[in-house]
């Protein structure tokens, strides 16, 4: 069981002059969430359908479960669970029928009626697929993914469209997966679902791997925090700063609004207190804001829009 | 009941699979106005109608009933071997279902046994119907019972053909375009194709060609079989060897996705 939940090595990915994935490895220890992150158009999608056998490998090789993903399709299908991001089931079916449909295609499914009311998806039993909300939608596609009860499940942007409540119970439901012992490999835009659920993140761009770790790990690095002061609009902050060691920065960023950056460390944040104290300024509130993940990614792969 | 998610994975056996697979089918199916219409309301207008046609079109010597009754049980072979699943099937590639289910561990070839069983079902019920209905309209089959086991084998051999032919296109178009070339086809075998006219009444230069498609062969075939004979060697090799080719290049061209 020591062996790789997902390994790539090389992958290179073109559709005629685009080049998706480029000399792209990057692996999945089982057991673990792992957050597959990057702008649009960044090759996740083509990376993670290539784990689900849907093309083969240009260059480089792909093993999920050790197994070649195409050639040894039959052997890794029943063992793996796949949400596409968008469609899979017949616009006419029923989220009911539909489940109950793909339950019998495995030898030992989970119960359909408990899946169901856990999705919340109970109270839509005579509606069509095509008359689902996309979230609901959504939620049956993951069910679809679950129901076999697969070792490893592929989610492609799970929680798009989903409102706060059914992006809570998502999370939920994925954390419970990792504690049963399923391996959760997923793609998202969102940081707050990344520094929450994930083990390990891997961040691509432009088809390559260009940042690897724990959230913790990704959002530390080299980090410079900030010390976010509010008070009164308009203090010469000049004196603040040579009672600060070397290297801090001070700016009043908005009227009211002080930004101290450096190394925040509570003698700073005790220098800083005190400075304001002698000055006899009751200050309105005082905070650190830590880097988050979403600073990180859009330090990595850049803040301009893209095409 | 609470849920266990630890993982017991592992595929239902194959018989299962094709089991559920064409279960699902034949509810869609069913469920879907159009395709009951194509399957059901129009063969049987036809077979009504048929009654009354020799005032509009000289179907030949005989009763119109025993005339167009061959014709509307080849019309209804084809419209749910070839119409029929060649549109669900262009929408299921269209709405990524056969992309997901080509992650499950139902065999490819088992999503296509599953659809030619569930069209197989739609027959049953299409030809008892449609058998009944003529026979109390009137309808005068000759050949008893060796008739019927031949209407079961050429119902099987048509369906081999239309359905390899509706999977070619819709395997290779849009869905959009399969929806209108497959009704289009539809509606130029009504009109032209030998299935309710009978072959004999069409012009000399036109036979052998309408003989040559799986239409004029099946329908050929179905009339010979209920004036008491035994189907034309011709018409079950030009069945079979469309079926043949079309399962080929469908083999060769479809795309899942």
């Amino acid at each position: 069981m020591n062996s790789l939940a997902v390994e790539v090595s090389g992958l290179v990915m073109r559709y005629g002059e685009t080049t998706a994935v480029d000399g792209l490895s990057l692996t999945v220890e089982p057991g673990t969430v792992t957050a597959v992150l990057g702008p649009n158009g960044a090759g996740k999608t083509t990376t993670i359908e290539t784990c689900e056998g849907y093309r083969s490998p240009q260059t480089g090789t792909v093993r999920v479960l050790g197994l070649d993903p195409v050639r040894e399709a039959a052997q890794l299908r029943p063992r793996v669970g796949v949400m596409l991001q968008s469609g899979g089931a017949w616009s006419a079916s029923y989220p009911h029928e539909m489940l109950r449909y793909v339950a019998r295609l495995y030898a030992d499914p989970l119960d359909v009626d408990a899946l169901v009311d856990r999705l919340g998806l109970g109270t839509i039993g005579r509606t069509p697929y095509r008359r689902l909300s996309g979230g609901q939608q959504q939620r049956l596609a993951l069910a679809t993914a679950l129901v076999g009860r697969p070792e490893l499940v592929f989610l492609d942007e799970p929680t798009a469209g989903l409102d706060p409540q059914a992006r809570r119970a998502t999370w939920e439901l994925v954390e419970e997966l990792r504690a049963s012992g399923v391996t959760v490999v997923l793609t998202t835009h969102f940081m707050d679902e990344v520094e929450r659920l994930a083990d390990w993140v891997h961040v691509l761009d432009h088809g390559r791997l260009i940042a690897s770790g724990s959230p913790k790990s990704l959002t530390s690095e080299g980090a410079e925090n900030t010390l976010r002061v509010n008070g009164p609009a308009g203090l010469d902050v000049s004196g603040l700063l040579t009672a600060l060691p070397g290297g801090t920065q001070v700016v009043e960023q908005a009227p009211g609004l002080y930004l101290v950056s450096g190394t925040i460390d509570p003698a700073l944040l005790h220098a800083v207190t005190g400075w304001f104290a002698r000055q006899g300024v009751l200050l309105d509130g005082i905070g650190v804001r830590r880097r988050t993940l979403e600073d990180v990614f859009l330090d990595l792969t850049g803040r301009e829009l893209r095409s | 009941m609470t849920l266990d998610f630890a993982p017991r994975p592992g595929a239902a056996p194959v018989r299962r699979m094709v089991l559920a697979q064409t279960v699902m089918e034949t509810r869609l199916l069913m469920r879907n106005g159009e395709q009951l219409g194509l399957a059901l309301v129009i063969p049987l207008l036809l077979l009504v109608a048929g009654t009354e046609a020799t005032r509009v079109v000289d179907l030949g010597p005989g009763r119109p009933i025993d005339i167009i009754t061959p014709g509307v049980l080849a019309l209804a072979i084809v419209s749910s071997a070839f119409t029929s699943l060649a549109i669900a099937t262009g929408f299921e590639r269209r709405y990524g279902v056969i992309k997901r289910l080509g992650t499950t561990p139902l065999p490819r070839w088992g999503l296509l046994v599953g659809k030619i069983g569930s069209v197989l079902l739609v027959q049953i019920a299409q030809l008892v119907i449609l058998v009944l209905v003529a026979l109390w309209l009137g309808w005068d089959p000759h050949g008893g019972a060796a008739s019927y086991a031949w209407l079961v084998v050429l119902t099987l051999l048509g369906t081999a053909a239309f359905a390899a032919l509706a999977l070619l296109l819709a395997g290779t178009l849009r869905a959009e375009a399969t929806l209108a070339v497959a009704n289009l086809v539809y509606v130029l075998l009504v009109v032209g194709g030998a299935v309710l006219v009978p072959l004999s009444r069409y012009p000399e230069a036109a036979q052998t060609f309408l003989s040559l498609l799986p239409s004029g062969a099946l329908s050929e075939a179905i009339r010979v079989v209920f004036e008491g004979s035994a189907p034309p060697t011709t018409s079950i090799v030009v069945l079979v060897v469309w079926a043949a080719v079309a399962a080929a290049l469908t083999a060769r061209t479809f795309k899942w996705e």
